[in-house]
């Protein structure tokens, strides 16, 4: 079996402000930027030299969601309740200086863990990430 | 956080400034005087540590970050001149020996890549949306 993954998607309450966090502050690269229609866009940013996609899927009824379940979604993302994943870095205190500097939140500033030096750190909607060292 | 909170917080404060430093005058002749000004270190000892934590030194991570520049300005619709120009290069054979080696394609070849695509995207906007989402209750 050769199984790859392509896209996954991060939950977003605005594509604008999401925008400017994973490309201007994170420094992913955009992938795949059109327009769907007046209101809608299909927006994907991808680390650089990362080939999987991710899709900065807006809440709002339309595409997925229904009007309950935007609300539903809305209140999970704002709450901080929903953790997206890892990112790696070379060293975790540069980076969370780095990115501190350009004004990203940390739920939890860099520590030692049984698993290595790690960091928390929020986009602009309330998804958290855990941000690790390569090992 | 406190800045004891961790080891050589200061020490880290200070690389990263440089870095953002270089992020933010890529244009200009910097030389790596600015930037160890900028540090408040010695020569040797700051590339040393910028080494060990970004895995290469200040002058490689210029180079890097002007070509990335460059890819920018380039998908902005600027000249190949006008780009060599706007991220700090000198000349343009050296501007285009390192975007090649960098990209494996000339500013020019890079440029019409990206172009042909956004045509497609324009003529074609869902070949790049799975349709799982298209149809997803």
């Amino acid at each position: 079996m050769d199984l790859q993954m392509t896209h996954t998607t991060i939950y977003v309450l605005n594509q604008e402000s999401a925008f400017d966090f994973y490309v201007n502050k994170l420094g992913f690269e955009v992938k795949t930027d059109v327009p769907l229609g007046p209101t809608l866009r299909w927006l994907t940013v991808c680390p650089k030299g990362q080939d999987l996609e991710i899709i900065l899927m807006p809440i709002a009824e339309g595409m997925l969601f229904n009007k309950q379940s935007a609300k539903q979604m809305s209140d999970l993302v704002k709450s901080g309740t929903l953790g997206f994943g890892v990112i790696k870095c070379k060293d975790v205190y540069a980076s969370y200086e780095e990115l501190k500097a350009k004004g990203v939140q940390f739920k939890k500033e860099p520590r030692k863990s049984p698993f290595g030096i790690e960091a928390v750190l929020c986009d602009d909607s309330g998804n958290w990430f855990s941000l690790q060292e390569k090992t | 956080m406190a800045k004891e909170q961790y080891p050589k917080a200061y020490l880290y404060m200070r690389i990263v400034q440089s870095k953002l430093f270089i992020d933010k005058s890529f244009a200009e002749p910097i030389n790596l005087e600015d930037i160890t000004n900028e540090a408040f270190f010695s020569k040797f000892h700051f590339i040393r540590t910028f080494k060990s934590i970004y895995g290469e030194t200040p002058h490689q991570y210029l180079k890097k970050i002007r070509i990335e520049k460059a890819k920018q300005f380039l998908k902005g619709g600027k000249s190949v001149n006008e780009v060599c120009q706007s991220v700090g290069f000198e000349s343009a054979s050296s501007f285009m020996g390192l975007f090649k080696k960098a990209t494996k394609q000339t500013p020019s070849e890079f440029r019409n890549a990206y172009l042909k695509r956004k045509e497609i995207e324009k003529k074609s906007p869902l070949k790049f949306v799975p349709g799982c989402f298209m149809v997803a209750p």
